[in-house]
């Protein structure tokens, strides 16, 4: 069944935006068109087997993916919004947030959590884009910059994996001031000669990327990874003309210079493990 | 006001009013009477072109001002000026954004939109400050940093991240005004500092109105209900603890009355200054950090609920 919906004729993705089409025990990479089992993308850490291209994981997947084993502790999982603002759109905040979190199955879009990466104690904080756009919020400013302090007690080294599109709006000025909070920890962190690595990730934009995500002892990018300040969609309502080809993703920041390097998903432990030998004794 | 006992709270004593408590009353009664004006109200005078600009203030409020350009690495950005001059004798630094107030300024000044470069050289002269121990004001005025593709090659996210982290050890006292508007993160990029102050009819938010209705709304026809619903406004921000101060304003606002507004700032930026000269740099610095520190602290104490 699958293969006669895969033979219509094959539409162009809406936007830029990859996703992977699942229909049954397949899908359809929406970078190359080509089809693929799922288990063999599952099997290469939801990365195209054909093309590369890196789709987006879950924080728990990544957490896995990282950890010595895939075993680690989470911590602060039950910090939640207060909704500081009452916030009210189309529908109200709560709601989103209380919908958000049954279907997520997390609280709000982070997960930090202590653990080992090649036999050393440390902390790897991971978004879940797939919660409100991975957004920023007061939530997140709280368990980032209880991470950074407990990373500062303990003498561990720190990780975050950026996936968000920014602040989160619905907490107004309480998520932007999370980006001073959040860089003030850093300046003690950065004191006490403590590494902290930031890898960015599909995709990372806003105040993250105008925070935290840029203030890395190494910021390293996946590849294909999109990395901004604003959004392409708001940048060409500015200045009204086109973007160049790949503008904002990973490999255009390394070219001018904005990131440290680019490291496919598969090598991202050995990455780490090295670079913490070299931080480190 | 503090002479009648029943105003103050339940249980206090008219002889040990504390000062924060007075300030609190000040508060309440200027926002009763503010409220007249909406917040989608409050925007467009934050935005009103007559509004006074930090030029207009560096020329009431200092002498001897001394402009610095560039950053040394790429260029000057004319969205923000910034220098060294003298603040009732005293040597200062002032950083700001600057508008335009015809069209050809307002072309020279991006609309007060900077670039990455405009940050580097808002801090080469903040560390400029720090090594000879002056103090640091800054005047908050912008949209919002600028969106352009020249900003994303030269690092418009890694400049405002290093302004962050950079401004919050800064050995030295720092005091932000926001004159008018408090842009998200281009706003927050000079916006660390011992003291935060706004002015009565600025904002300062985490996106204009108009973009936070064309993402939630799906259009451009909910900016005043995307005002109301971000509480952008002072007395909000005020009540959330995450400025120190309104600074009022008279008739009809500060661009009907320039001299009047430069003397507010002028006054508040005095005891402020003031107030945060008097410590030492170690206490200063921990001051600052926990004043941040204590920003989004209400999901804390609902998240000890939840779990009890
Ligand atoms: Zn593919």
């Amino acid at each position: 069944m699958p293969f006669s919906k895969d033979k219509k004729p094959l539409q162009a993705p809406p936007t830029e935006e990859k996703t992977v089409r699942t229909e049954g025990l397949f899908f359809k990479c929406d970078n190359c068109r080509q089809i693929i089992w799922k288990k063999e993308l599952e099997s290469n850490l939801n990365v195209c087997p054909k093309c590369d291209f890196h789709f987006k994981i879950g924080a728990r997947h990544r957490l896995e993916l990282l950890f010595d084993e895939g075993q680690y502790q989470e911590f602060d999982p039950n910090l939640t919004s207060t909704d500081p603002l009452n916030f009210f759109d189309r529908k109200s905040y709560r709601q989103r947030l209380e919908e958000t979190q049954k279907a997520v199955g997390t609280k709000d879009a982070l997960i930090c959590a202590r653990g080992k990466l090649g036999g050393r104690e440390m902390i790897i904080c991971a978004m879940e884009y797939s919660f409100i756009g991975g957004s920023m919020g007061a939530v997140m400013g709280e368990k980032i910059t209880r991470a950074i302090e407990a990373a500062l007690a303990e003498k561990r080294p720190l990780v975050i994996v950026s996936a968000s599109g920014g602040a989160r709006m619905m907490e107004g000025a309480f998520s932007l001031m999370q980006m001073a909070k959040i860089s003030a920890a850093l300046a003690r962190l950065d004191e006490a000669g403590i590494p902290y690595i930031s890898i960015l990730t599909d995709p990372t934009t806003g105040g993250v990327t105008a925070s935290f995500a840029m203030l890395g002892d190494l910021n390293v990018a996946e590849p294909g990874a999109l990395i901004g300040f604003a959004g392409p969609r708001v940048i060409e309502q500015t200045i009204r003309q086109k973007l160049p080809k790949g503008f904002q993703r990973a490999e255009f920041l390394l070219e001018h210079g904005m990131i440290d390097a680019i490291v496919p998903r598969k090598e991202l432990r050995e990455y780490l493990i090295n670079a913490f030998k070299f931080c480190l004794s | 006001m503090t002479d009648d006992p029943s105003r103050l709270p339940p249980g206090s004593d008219p002889d040990t009013v504390d000062l924060e408590d007075v300030k609190k009353q000040v508060h309440e009664l200027r926002k009763r009477m503010g409220s007249r004006l909406t917040p989608w109200e409050r925007v467009r005078l934050s935005r009103h072109e007559l509004r006074p600009y930090t030029l207009d203030y560096v020329e009431r409020l200092f002498t001897h001002f001394s402009e610095i350009h560039g950053d040394r690495r790429f260029g000057d950005d004319p969205a923000i000026v910034a220098g060294m001059a003298l603040f009732h004798g005293e040597p200062v630094a002032v950083v700001g954004q600057q508008k335009g107030r015809n069209m050809k300024e307002r072309l020279l000044r991006n609309y007060g939109m900077a670039q990455p470069e405009g940050y580097r050289k808002a801090l080469r002269i903040m560390k400029f400050a720090e090594k000879f121990q002056r103090p640091v004001i800054t005047l908050i005025d912008t949209p919002g940093a600028y969106p352009g593709i020249g900003a994303e090659e030269r690092g418009q996210a890694e400049a405002i991240a290093y302004n962050l982290r950079e401004m919050a050890r800064l050995r030295v006292p720092i005091v932000c005004v926001v004159l008018g508007e408090g842009g998200s993160g281009g706003a927050l990029g000079i916006g660390v500092g011992d003291r935060i102050l706004m002015l009565e009819n600025s904002v300062y938010s985490v996106i204009s109105p108009e973009s936070c209705s064309a993402i939630l709304w799906k259009d451009q026809e909910h900016a005043e209900e995307a005002a109301r619903a971000l509480k952008l406004t002072p007395d909000y921000l005020y009540e959330f603890g995450l400025i120190d101060e309104v600074l009022p304003e008279t008739g009809d606002g500060a661009h009907t009355d320039h001299a009047t507004a430069a003397k507010t700032v002028d006054e508040a930026l005095q005891r402020h200054l003031a107030e945060v000269s008097r410590l030492d740099p170690e206490e200063r610095s921990r001051l600052r950090y926990e004043k941040f520190r204590r920003m989004g602290a209400v999901a804390e104490a609902a998240a000890k609920e939840s779990l009890a």
